[in-house]
């Protein structure tokens, strides 16, 4: 679909800032609130806006523990990738996959309780998944900087 | 864990689950689907807004179509490390607008960034102009994005019951 400058202007606010009220948005996109709502129909009728879902702040449901894990797959089985994808979908403390071109084959966010949860996890859920050549575990600290901002 | 932590019913996981696939739903809408009244619903969702379950609305956007064709995972580990350093390369790192996230990490890697640009080339200009002359970096690595899936995670569905 044809994307113009109005609508570049609109997701430009909107991404950097998600939470905006609709008027809000409007005035500092400079387009109208009608217009807005007519834009955003047509981006999202035509498959630009995916989706708008809730953020869950899982520290707040306790879940203090966040890794990223960092897999290199055995890639002598032309199945691996999408079995250990299937696998790791069943792990309920996985929250998010990602594949990848590179040293790292795949990625999986991981939140857990505490340590003494993540280590069982680790050792019952994660390192039975199949096809594994390597893994490494990166513990995140802290986010510094979040956001689906463009530089459109 | 600590006593700030929220219990949650198993309608208010249905309701994160709700909200999870489609964030923009009301509190009229949430109640029919839930057997709630929209009162009820509302209360429900002003809670777990108040006690940070909540945390905003997340805008997944097609980023080819918009003309960014790449995103990037880059492993960054500093080359000289102190609360300086530190500081000076959160404060530069945040400011480049290529750069979507960044998390202080430990392991191998100080810190993770993603990357958005509109193609291989652009990327390699925000590389090497913009990552490689940060202050402190030292050894980067970098992985494509290829594909993303976002899970539900730890709810409603059984979590994983750790063996003593």
């Amino acid at each position: 679909m044809q994307i113009d400058e109005t609508d570049r202007r609109i997701l430009r606010h909107w991404l950097a800032e998600p939470g905006l009220e609709r008027a809000a948005l409007a005035e500092r996109a400079g387009v109208t609130p009608a217009t807005l709502w007519r834009r955003l129909d047509r981006l999202r009728e035509g498959g630009v806006i995916r989706a708008e879902t809730a953020v869950i702040n899982w520290r707040a449901l306790g879940y203090a523990v966040e890794v990223s894990l960092r897999f290199t797959l055995d890639k002598t089985n032309p199945r691996a990738f999408d079995e250990f994808i299937v696998a790791a979908r069943d792990v309920p403390e996985v929250i998010a996959i990602e594949t990848f071109l590179g040293r790292v084959d795949v990625r999986l966010n991981v939140i857990a309780r505490d340590m003494g949860h993540w280590t069982g996890i680790y050792r019952d859920r994660i390192l039975t998944l199949p096809h594994i050549a390597e893994v490494e575990a990166l513990m995140l600290v802290s986010t510094i900087k979040e956001t689906a901002g463009l530089a459109l | 864990m600590t006593g700030s932590v929220i219990d949650l019913d198993d309608t208010d996981r249905a309701i994160l689950r709700a909200l999870v696939a489609d964030g923009t739903l009301s509190a009229g809408e949430l109640g029919r689907r839930l057997g709630l009244s929209q009162p009820s619903a509302w209360r429900r969702v002003k809670r777990l807004e108040e006690a940070g379950v909540l945390a905003g609305l997340r805008v997944e956007v097609d980023r080819e179509a918009l003309g960014f064709g790449v995103t990037v995972f880059l492993g960054v580990k500093l080359a000289t490390k102190g609360r300086v350093s530190l500081e000076d390369f959160e404060r530069a790192v945040q400011a480049i607008p290529e750069v979507q996230v960044v998390q202080h990490v430990l392991g191998l890697f100080d810190y993770r960034l993603r990357v958005v640009a509109r193609d291989l080339a652009d990327f390699e200009r925000v590389l090497r102009r913009r990552i490689m002359t940060l202050p402190g970096v030292g050894n980067v690595e970098a992985n494509v994005l290829l594909t993303e899936e976002r899970r539900p995670g730890p709810m409603g569905v059984a979590e994983s019951v750790v063996k003593a």
